[in-house]
């Protein structure tokens, strides 16, 4: 019997369209098709300058928008060759953790959700509002702040900042062990995800899954660890791994990043001080402080080539992998020395997600396929880009 | 916008030579149909998100009378488009929009259904109603959880002036 | 490991190819001939010295006015090692590609997505259809000569998949057996 879970299906991963052969309720195959969400943003970036894909980036893969355009501004930074002041990358460091603690907790909620536990996404949505009031504090902006930029951040630290993330961090824990109580012991949770999905270490390397998934299969892979960006070596953290590689795996690794990410947020929140450097010093790229535009002619003249022509990057590429919650996120930018992008890339871990999911798959129940697909934690705006 | 042809036959209970009681009946239908409009599920994008944020605890949509989230098209009145529309996906949305019955209405919501958002190149529908006809158009990127709210509210609004 | 040392062991491993060093700011980068490609990874992947378990991924540039036009890229990862790597193969406009799907199992889906966005030929892929575009796009996209912005309406229908006569067949086949 063949059926189709087609691109409109209640489950808010997206357009996804799966096309089931079943025998009966066990899978014979399945083919997925993507692309329902294609949005030609590679081809858009090339006609943006510089630091105009910034927005256009992070409307990737948007659970987690801020671990996208951080890749892109670490790509650029690298071939443009600009280091950041310490505060700059604290804050980074800072926002991205607190946008994996964001993005997991949807995954979290519709996760369970689609397993059952319907009231899960209620209290995790209720944990991301106050995760978005952070990200308005900041930007304005619910969702994509583009507070990242490239040579730095887009302004300074708002006042109350640091009030609002320590009652946050205050917070949070507590609200993890309520979720754990509902969900890890759970009889029912238990039963629909131990041994479904399961996956070796060297299938998920052959695939290319590089992330919470190969964590649960065994590997200590991080870039965090294995190739620091923003100063993570001096943060102290633990990876946490499973070795069973099933659903169940996959979700007590994540729950377990999350209280990580709460470690580092503790330590980065510290060092921040309230008010200091909130970008590089380099005149190029960074545009200067309104009140020296308002009064000095060369703070003018800059001000205006920044805004009217962009900066240049010297031509050559660059491909700087961060660790985003879904997986090793990376830009691939390639430059021919002007002040538009050449080409922009977007490493998706969505994408080799979805082309893994027929083989894990394979042999299971009709409703496996549903844990699986909320366990790959796949978004598909980052799969289709 | 015209409600459709179809729903101006009288409903056979009721005299349409007696004004005062079809005015009176009419507006019942009409308040009955829009204070439990349940949208179907067509989340895209980004915009889904936001979506799901205004149907949980703190923007709470079942107050405005959306009290489920129908997974079925057949089994809905509203269509809230949110998100970008690819040219690959607008046959399926159409699809989906003919499979609903009527009365039924669509909000495009975000600035990429609406007229194509940021994203004008080739493989985006510059705005979904050049596919299905919307009836409230919801700008933003995406947009507050408060502004879809009060883009439903319109919505009641004009279903509370049009005719049954 | 800089990109001379690795292309002194992937000399010695391969004979006769004809390896050049890439420049770049952050990692350690190669062109690889495209006869050679599937043996130079198969190298890469196994040699304990190198150890390129992973393979991150595979994208393409178009370098317009440049021959020869496209550089598909590989970007690959030692685990073991903790070593990066790109592997580059220049391609001409008519060009193709060996596939390496036959080492790295997740070469299918961006090699296809290559194909899809710049038209690049991948020998032996087995799969080389559209990923991201729909079925009967015509073009690829992400070329530059391809436009950004085209006026097209919408396609709101799909083409039947079945003939008529086929349709009528199934109907009449399905009330028989219902009804006997």
């Amino acid at each position: 019997m063949t059926v189709n879970m087609g691109p409109q299906h209640p489950s808010t991963h997206g357009v996804l369209r799966l096309v089931l052969e079943l025998d009966g309720e066990f899978i014979q195959s399945v083919m997925p098709t993507i692309g329902y969400l294609h949005t030609g943003i590679e081809k858009t970036a090339e006609q943006k300058k510089w630091q105009q894909v910034v927005p256009l980036v992070e409307r990737m893969d948007y659970l987690a928008a801020q671990s996208n355009s951080l890749a892109y501004v670490l790509a650029v930074e690298k071939l443009l060759g600009l280091t950041m002041p310490k505060r700059v990358d604290d804050i980074r460091v800072l926002l991205a953790e607190l946008q994996r603690l964001a993005s997991h907790l949807i995954w979290l909620g519709t996760h369970a959700m689609e397993i059952g536990a319907v009231s899960m996404l209620f209290y995790a949505v209720r944990e991301r509002e106050l995760l978005l009031n952070i990200n308005e504090l900041i930007a304005g902006f619910r969702f994509f702040p583009s507070y990242f930029r490239v040579g730095g951040l887009r302004e300074d630290l708002p006042r109350g900042f640091h009030e609002s993330v320590n009652a946050f961090l205050d917070r949070f824990p507590g609200k993890i062990d309520e979720f754990e109580g509902l969900l890890t012991k759970n009889d029912i949770f238990r039963r629909r995800t131990e041994g479904v999905g399961t996956l070796t270490l060297e299938d998920a390397f052959q695939w290319g899954l590089v992330g919470p998934i190969a964590r649960a299969c065994g590997s200590d892979y991080d870039v965090r660890k294995y190739f620091p960006y923003c100063g993570y070596e001096s943060y102290d953290f633990k990876i946490p791994t499973a070795t069973e590689g099933d659903v169940y795996a996959r979700y007590r690794v994540r729950v377990a990043e999350m209280r990580e990410s709460v470690k580092i947020c503790r330590q980065a929140i510290q060092r921040i001080s309230p008010t200091g450097a909130w970008a590089c010093d380099d005149t190029r790229v960074v545009p200067p402080p309104k009140d020296k535009v308002y009064t000095e002619m060369e703070a003018l003249i800059q001000h205006f080539l920044i805004y009217s022509q962009g900066f240049t990057v010297p031509a050559g590429d660059a491909y700087v992998p961060v660790e985003g919650p879904r997986g090793e996120h990376g830009c691939y930018i390639v430059s021919d020395g002007s002040n538009r992008p050449w080409r922009v890339k977007m490493r998706a871990p969505s994408f080799m997600a979805i082309q893994a999911l027929p083989s894990i798959v394979k042999g299971g129940l009709i409703a496996d396929v549903v844990a699986v697909i909320g366990s790959n934690d796949v978004v598909m705006g980052d799969c289709d880009r | 916008m015209a409600t459709p042809a179809a729903e101006q036959h009288d409903h056979g209970l009721v005299d349409p030579e007696l004004p005062f009681l079809t005015t009176k009946f009419e507006w019942l239908v009409q308040w009955a149909r829009r204070s439990a409009i349940w949208p179907a599920q067509f989340g895209l994008a980004c915009c889904a998100i936001e979506m799901m944020a205004m149907a949980a605890s703190r923007y709470d949509i079942a107050r405005f009378g959306a009290e489920v989230f129908r997974g079925s098209p057949r089994q809905s009145d509203l269509m809230i488009v949110a998100g970008r529309l690819s040219r690959k996906m607008a046959p399926a949305m159409r699809r989906v929009y003919d499979q609903m019955p009527d009365p039924k209405w669509v909000i495009s919501m975000g600035a990429c259904a609406s007229v194509g958002g940021v994203f004008d190149n080739y493989a985006i529908v510059q705005g979904v109603d050049q596919v299905v006809p919307v009836d409230v158009f919801v700008p933003g990127c995406p947009p507050r959880p408060e502004s879809l709210i009060y883009g439903i509210v319109q919505l009641q609004q004009k279903i509370e002036r049009s005719r049954a | 490991m800089e990109s001379a040392a690795i292309i002194e062991i992937l000399r010695s491993a391969v004979p006769g190819a004809a390896y050049d060093v890439g420049h770049s700011v952050d990692m350690p980068t190669i062109y690889v001939p495209a006869e050679h490609l599937v043996a130079t990874c198969g190298v890469l992947r196994d040699l304990p010295a190198l150890q390129f378990n992973v393979l991150v991924e595979v994208t393409a540039a178009d370098y317009l006015p440049r021959e020869p036009r496209y550089e598909v890229v590989y970007h690959l990862l030692s685990v073991p090692k903790r070593q990066r790597l790109r592997v580059k193969v220049r391609v001409g406009a008519n060009g193709s590609v060996p596939t390496v799907q036959g080492i790295w199992r997740g070469a299918g889906w961006p090699e296809r997505e290559v194909w899809d966005m710049f038209g690049i030929e991948f020998d032996n892929h087995g799969d080389l259809r559209r990923l991201l575009m729909p079925e009967d796009w015509e073009g690829h996209p992400a070329r530059k000569d391809y436009p950004v912005q085209i006026r097209k309406a919408a396609q709101t229908y799909e083409p039947l998949e079945v003939s008529e006569a086929e349709f009528r067949a199934n109907i009449e086949r399905d009330r028989l057996k219902r009804t006997n």
